[in-house]
């Protein structure tokens, strides 16, 4: 049975496309057949953060008005072979995105991946809601910040509504992503601990991924952080949440000052 | 108060952060994307007033606090200098 997710935020910058690529490489990594599709039309970044942005053909736009296969448009991962990209067009806008265009790629990706892995693009409207629209599972990405959470908790009362799992009545899965936490900061009262962000949004934790230099220096040369720095802090994080994604029953460590120091807190079963 | 804050708490900005989160929150979910309750009382408001006195509508101030347990609402009404030297 393959999964399709959603990784989505509302506010923008929080690290959507940063989580999409490690989540997607991590998976892969663990011998899972990944796509990752990238959903910001106009403005795509995923094929530069997997070091694919020279081999760009042809997009999701002309995948779904029919003026390429699906097999023209996907990129195969030069380093992980499992592992595709579906790039975002750079010259259309969403406007450009079907509803049904949309919901006949992703059944088609649904035949050849484990896992099909949407970059939302920040906002609430259109993009956001075509991203979202036929997933399985959202990953919430949501940084430690008043303005981020409450886009969140904004962006779960769209999963809840705007689905195609919603709209039948059935449960929409949500996990929470938090990112550029900074355990020094949150220790001196200075930014909301992880608990305070989860029991605001009250959804299960999906894994917690610090304020890291590794984030950028990947990005930087156009590799997945799993793949380029894999012993990394965040590289571990991504690891550990595709492992959970996997159904593996891994405690989330919540990172503490020290490098290196983490404390194993929440023990949780994940998805199925 | 100030002394406290000065040494101790002036860094520990963040349980402000969660309380007002958790206000807004509730608040906005509340509303389920509809429109601001507080924002249609206020024009409703206005324009009852408007009918009687030149009013500015800025003069007009509507808020609205839910709590967990009560929730209240504060009406402020400036009066023109204009409406009451004309009595
Ligand atoms: N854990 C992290 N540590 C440090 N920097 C990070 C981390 N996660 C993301 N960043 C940085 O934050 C910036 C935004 O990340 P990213 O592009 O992934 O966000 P996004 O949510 O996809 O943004 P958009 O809403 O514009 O699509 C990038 O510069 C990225 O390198
Ligand atoms: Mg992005």
């Amino acid at each position: 049975m393959s999964k399709v997710v959603v990784v989505t935020s509302g506010k923008g910058g929080v690290g959507k496309t940063t989580s999409s690529a490690s989540l997607g490489a991590a998976l892969a990594q663990a011998g899972q057949k990944v796509v990752v599709v990238d959903f910001d039309v106009g403005l795509r970044n995923l094929d530069l953060l997997m070091g694919a942005e020279r081999r760009v053909v042809f997009d999701l736009v002309n995948v779904v008005q029919g003026d390429a296969k699906l097999a023209q448009a996907l990129i195969r991962d030069k380093r992980i072979e499992t592992l595709s990209l579906l790039p975002a067009s750079q010259t259309r806008d969403k406007d450009a995105l079907t509803e049904e265009g949309v919901g006949r790629v992703i059944d088609d990706l649904r035949e050849s991946f484990d896992w099909v892995i949407c970059d939302s693009p920040a906002g609430i409207e259109k993009g956001a809601t075509l991203a979202m629209r036929y997933a399985d599972l959202a990953v919430v990405v949501t940084n430690p910040e008043v303005s981020s959470v409450r886009d969140s908790d904004r962006i779960i009362g769209l999963l809840d509504s705007k689905t195609q799992r919603a709209e039948s009545g059935e449960r929409m899965e949500k996990q929470l992503l938090l990112t550029r936490y900074d355990p020094a900061r949150a220790a001196r009262g200075e930014m909301m601990s992880v608990e305070d962000v989860l029991e605001i949004l009250a959804i299960p934790l999906l894994g917690i991924v610090s304020e890291s230099p590794d984030i950028l220096s990947a990005s930087n040369v156009g590799c997945p952080v799993t793949l380029h720095n894999p012993g990394s802090p965040a590289a571990q994080a991504y690891s550990e949440a595709a492992r959970r994604l996997l159904g593996d029953n891994v405690a989330v460590s919540i990172p503490r000052e020290k490098q290196g120091f983490m404390s194993r807190l929440f023990g949780r079963k994940a998805v199925a | 108060m100030s002394l406290l804050n000065f040494f101790g708490r002036s860094r520990r900005s963040a349980p402000v952060a969660r309380d007002r989160l958790q206000l807004l929150l509730a608040h906005e979910r509340g509303l389920g994307g509809g429109e601001d309750l507080a924002a249609i009382l206020q024009q409703e408001i206005l324009a009852v007033i408007a009918k009687h006195i030149a009013i500015d509508s800025d003069r007009v101030v509507v808020k609205l606090d839910r709590g967990d347990q009560v929730s209240t609402l504060e009406i402020d009404i400036e009066m023109p200098e204009t409406a009451l030297s004309r009595t």
